[in-house]
């Protein structure tokens, strides 16, 4: 670790604070911005309810298109909250505390999003509410608890609700930080968020009580979540590029590749907005980009294992469509830069320490990987309902209408101005986790240098 | 109804038929003619497919005449296969429905429900042989043929799924013909639109079950086989494969 600045607890309240007390002109640009393209993919929903989903690129048989890759997508990127939240809040490792509440919040508003387009995607969206709530029940007819589709929403709403929870309880005493120091309208709303937060002993106690709880509970729905998503495609008997016992995991694991990678390119975002240098340090996109390595790697084992598992087999029907991921146009150009992107670039990038070290470069190589994890849910999806059994005359392709692409992007820039809009209300970074961080720390003198290091007794 | 009433009513729905539909195809037979995909879609109220129906691969045929070249050019044969839903006993389509729109009756008959279908698409996606159509578009018939809409069958609003039902509304005509006049079904009694049309009798419909049926006798041929059948998914239609002594040794399968 290097040196770092000393900071008192005035100067983090007021860094920390400002994007909250203060009003600037930036923020009401990206929310115009962002607000004008989720509008533009609003009408864009409207017009598909009006007119029916022709107006996606779908047919026969790719009857799943870019809304499901999207959604996959989104599930995904949810995935890093937990992992960096609640493990390392459970592991107590000390470079988690700026990064925690960037990643539960990505967590909450990516998968809001994502619950949201199975609605855009379905035939009938105004029936959707049928899917996840059982109905009818004088007749007798439930929900099919074979369909993986009735576990989706549960598995989902659970992990929502379990992550604004946490979120929200993390966010208390931060929220009476921010009581204390606004009047008018605000103040009201602060002080009944902060549900009369003082700060003494015993209170603390059950927050941290509540957060250890919450981030012990919530380990199993993170690991479900995914599993459940991936199981949509893995019982398909007869999509044999879906239908893979390894699917579960494999989903787990990238949907924790693209969730860290995004916290790190939000990080270097709020690092580089709110000239939070000497919050989000060098040693925490370091920290990160180890985790990423040994999490990338997995994935990319899982990765290699599907496709070499698909050759094995020997089938025409499998290798066809393995041909179709990685030979066919535009297969063989998305599967490159698929590659190039989600592995073969950053990781090598991010063995070196001045790669990870630079908060600009993290941020390069974190997108690009989130571009490579959204082209991987695209190769999977895709080109395996394409070229789904034997029946050669039945095969098919797909392109996406502008209509799914509309509501693509207007997904991104939903989670952008959620993500933008929390920042305004409520500090981005734990203050108080921070503060604790700054307790814990202690100095150690090698040679000339004072080292900050943490002791804990426990 | 009371509880007790309501499952006694579904075993009595259960032992009361002990049918299975099934259908018999003869390759040999099929002349590729299409004439079960033209009655196929005047008897069962199927969409009119125009061209940008089948330019967006959105075209509505429950029953499909599949097409394969056999050989290179001055020797290229074509093979034809007419593919249709195959009414499987164990369905993939069928247990990935979350909202049940899709399930199977006790006649063997895998049935479509259509009010209940909320367009997920999961179970096209599960199906192997391609033959479950989403209607994409509302369905729109032109003027001059409003009036040869079949009466007995419900038409298809935009966003559900849509299939072959082996006519089931002729089956259930017959059996109320049947219960009406005392006299009992019959083989042959019942036939869909697509086996009436046949000018080469290639397609044999009836009760698997019934020993004495043509089908019955048919499905145990030699030539008999079933598509796709490593997929699991019990068919309930046999293929004749054809008779060729040019042909190769399966009659489908090497394309």
């Amino acid at each position: 670790m290097q040196q770092r600045v000393e900071l008192t607890e005035r100067e983090i309240n007021r860094d920390l604070l400002r994007p909250n007390l203060t009003l600037q002109l930036r923020f009401f640009v990206v929310v115009a911005v962002c607000g004008a393209i989720v509008a533009m993919a609003g009408g864009a929903l409207a017009y598909a309810i009006i007119k029916g989903v022709g107006v996606y690129g779908v047919n026969r048989p790719v009857m799943w298109g870019f809304i499901i890759v999207n959604f996959v997508f989104w599930v995904g990127i949810s995935h890093a909250g937990v992992m960096l939240s609640a493990i390392l809040r459970l592991a107590q490792a000390e470079w988690r505390r700026p990064a925690t509440r960037a990643a539960e919040v990505l967590t909450m508003f990516a998968l809001g999003t994502a619950a949201l387009h199975p609605v855009l995607h379905t035939g009938r969206q105004w029936r959707t509410l049928y899917w996840v709530f059982p109905y009818d029940f004088g007749r007798g007819i439930w929900p099919d608890i074979r369909s993986p589709f009735v576990w989706d929403p549960s598995a989902i709403f659970t992990y929502l609700s379990g992550t604004i929870m946490f979120v929200f309880i993390l966010l208390v005493p931060d929220i009476a930080v921010l009581r204390d120091r606004t009047t008018g309208i605000m103040n009201k709303v602060y002080t009944f968020a902060a549900l009369g937060w003082r700060g003494n002993a015993r209170q603390w106690q059950f927050q941290i009580i509540a957060g250890i709880l919450l981030s012990a509970l919530i380990l199993p729905v993170f690991v479900s979540v995914h599993s459940i998503v991936s199981w949509d495609f893995a019982v398909a008997i007869a999509v044999e590029g879906w239908h893979a016992t390894i699917f579960a995991p494999y989903f787990v694991i990238g949907a924790v590749h693209s969730g860290v990678a995004s916290v790190i390119t939000f990080l270097a975002v709020l690092r580089w907005v709110f000239r939070w240098e000497s919050y989000i340090r060098p040693e925490h996109f370091d920290a990160l980009a180890r985790l990423m390595v040994v999490v990338a790697t997995a994935w990319f084992y899982f990765l290699v294992v599907d496709f070499a598992m698909g050759f094995y087999t020997g089938e025409p029907a499998e290798i066809a469509l393995r041909y179709a991921q990685m030979g066919e146009w535009p297969g063989n150009m998305l599967f490159i830069i698929f590659m190039a992107t989600g592995y073969v670039l950053p990781i090598p990038l991010w063995l070196l320490k001045n790669v990870r070290q630079s908060p600009m470069m993290m941020f390069w190589s974190s997108l690009f990987v989130n571009i490579g994890m959204w082209l991987e849910r695209y190769i999977l999806i895709i080109p395996s309902l394409a070229k789904k059994q034997s029946l050669t005359f039945a095969w098919g392709h797909y392109a996406p209408s502008p209509i799914e692409v509309m509501l693509v992007i207007g997904s991104f820039a939903l989670v952008t101005l959620g993500l933008v809009t929390f920042c305004k209300f409520f500090p981005i970074i734990p203050i108080y986790d921070v503060k604790e961080g700054r307790a814990f720390e202690q100095h150690i003198r090698i040679g000339k240098v004072n080292v900050p290091a943490v002791f804990r007794e426990e | 109804m009371s509880h007790d009433e309501a499952e006694e009513e579904v075993m009595v729905l259960k032992t009361r038929t002990e049918k299975k539909y099934g259908m018999v195809v003869d390759i040999d037979r099929c002349s590729g003619c299409q004439a079960c995909v033209v009655a196929c879609q005047s008897e069962n109220n199927v969409r009119i497919n125009d061209d940008r129906d089948f330019l967006q691969r959105r075209a509505v045929q429950w029953i499909r005449i599949e097409r394969y070249w056999e050989g290179e050019f001055p020797n290229a044969k074509a093979r034809f296969i007419p593919m249709f839903c195959q009414h499987c006993d164990s369905a993939p389509c069928e247990p990935v429905c979350p909202v049940y729109a899709t399930y199977h009756n006790n006649e063997g008959l895998n049935v479509q429900v259509y009010n209940r279908c909320i367009g997920t698409r999961f179970c096209a996606n599960n199906d192997p042989y391609n033959v479950r159509f989403f209607n994409y578009w509302e369905p729109v018939w032109p003027e001059s043929l409003r009036n040869q809409l079949n009466p007995d069958v419900s038409i298809r609003s935009r966003g559900i799924m849509e299939k072959c039902t082996f006519c089931v509304q002729r089956i259930r005509r017959a059996g109320r013909d049947a219960a009406k006049s005392g006299i009992p079904l019959a083989d042959g009694d019942i036939n869909p639109a697509c086996v009436q049309a046949c000018p080469t009798d290639a397609l044999v419909f009836g009760d698997l079950k019934d020993e004495d049926s043509k089908v019955h006798a048919m499905k145990n041929d030699e030539r008999s086989y079933q598509v796709l059948e490593h997929v699991g998914t019990f068919p309930s239609v046999y293929y004749l494969k054809k008779v060729d002594k040019h042909a190769t040794e399966e009659g489908h399968g090497k394309h």
